[in-house]
């Protein structure tokens, strides 16, 4: 059984995962964006039953008490065989916060999906960006009902800078939700180019 | 004593087996941590069959081509923290080779990032 690949290291390199996380407030329809644009797969993972103290550094022997299983889903687009996006939903619950670090890391940019009748539910989601200089773009789901805002009012009320993408967008729409992603990969194009050397955040 | 309605049955009880009971209790996987979508690949090294777990055997055979940690953890219904046990001590064993993500060491260069970009605009 050797699926064309003799070398273990070398069959490493060549499949490349890249992460994109999706934030957003709760119900803001980060999961039905994943679903209009790539295959769901379910997790299982892991959330600490109490905040502050119990962090991973905890003793052995107790963890089992202070963790419960959660559910969380996450996407999966396969460019090319080698070359496969993932897409994590940020879990919008303060509660949840402790995961958006590990998902972070090595993170290609993020989508900050938000509802224009609850702008202020994006805020932390674009503050942990902004602080972790992690590029990302902000797209505004157009609910049925909705009024449509201007862009322009959302970058203002977000106070972002003029460089910024907003979008608006269908998260139920397979061509709207590849529109976002299409532009955040531009946005995180133009970044890079932007920046000489930039040390770590 | 709790009326039908309140009583967890079938799944909704929850596994048979707790889930940290297939580590033997461990919470904490050995040796250099790993990401999500770390690539997981076996090594194609013989194993016993016999000596290891069921739970260990799905996880190697799922790996015999790349994959991720958070693929495997989808596909065989087992929290995070389980998997990554369980694939450390395959790694251990010298049945798996778990390799940080390419882009992880810095940020994704700007080839790559123009790959992503055309394939996206190709679905």
């Amino acid at each position: 059984m050797d699926y064309g690949v003799s070398d273990p290291a070398g069959g490493n390199r060549q499949y490349r995962a890249i992460k994109i996380l999706l934030a957003g407030g709760f119900g803001v329809g980060k999961t039905t964006l994943v679903g209009a644009v790539s295959e769901i797969r379910p997790l299982r993972t892991e959330e600490p039953l109490t905040e502050g103290s119990l962090r991973a550094d905890s003793t052995a022997g107790v963890e089992g008490k202070t963790t419960t299983t959660v559910a969380m889903d996450f996407g999966r687009i396969s460019l090319r065989s080698d070359l496969v996006l993932y897409l994590f939903g940020t879990p919008g619950q303060q509660r949840f916060w402790f995961m958006w670090d590990e998902l972070a890391i090595g993170a290609l940019g993020a989508v900050v999906l938000a509802d224009t009748r609850r702008l202020s539910d994006s805020f932390p989601a674009i503050d942990y960006f902004e602080r972790r200089q992690i590029p990302f773009i902000v797209a505004l789901n157009c609910f049925d009902g909705a009024r449509l805002y201007d862009t322009e009012d959302v970058r203002l009320a977000l106070d972002l800078e003029p460089d910024q993408p907003v979008v608006l967008c269908d998260a139920r729409s397979r061509d709207s939700a590849k529109e976002v992603l299409i532009t955040l990969v531009e946005h995180v194009l133009v970044t890079a180019s932007e920046e000489p050397l930039s040390g770590i955040a | 004593m709790p009326s039908n309605e309140e009583r967890w049955l079938d799944a909704d009880a929850g596994p048979v087996v707790r889930p940290y009971a297939l580590t033997q209790g461990r919470t904490r996987h050995t040796g250099a941590s790993f990401d999500l979508i770390a690539t997981v690949m076996a090594t194609h090294t013989f194993a016993d069959p016999g000596s290891l777990a069921p739970e260990h055997i799905s996880v190697l055979q799922l790996a015999r081509v790349p994959t991720t940690v958070a693929d495997i953890a989808s596909d065989v219904d087992l929290p995070l923290g389980v998997v990554r046990i369980i694939l450390a001590d395959l790694r251990e064993l010298g049945l798996v080779v778990i390799s940080t993500p390419v882009v992880m060491a810095e940020r994704i260069d700007k080839y790559t990032l123009r790959e992503v970009l055309n394939g996206l605009r190709g679905l």
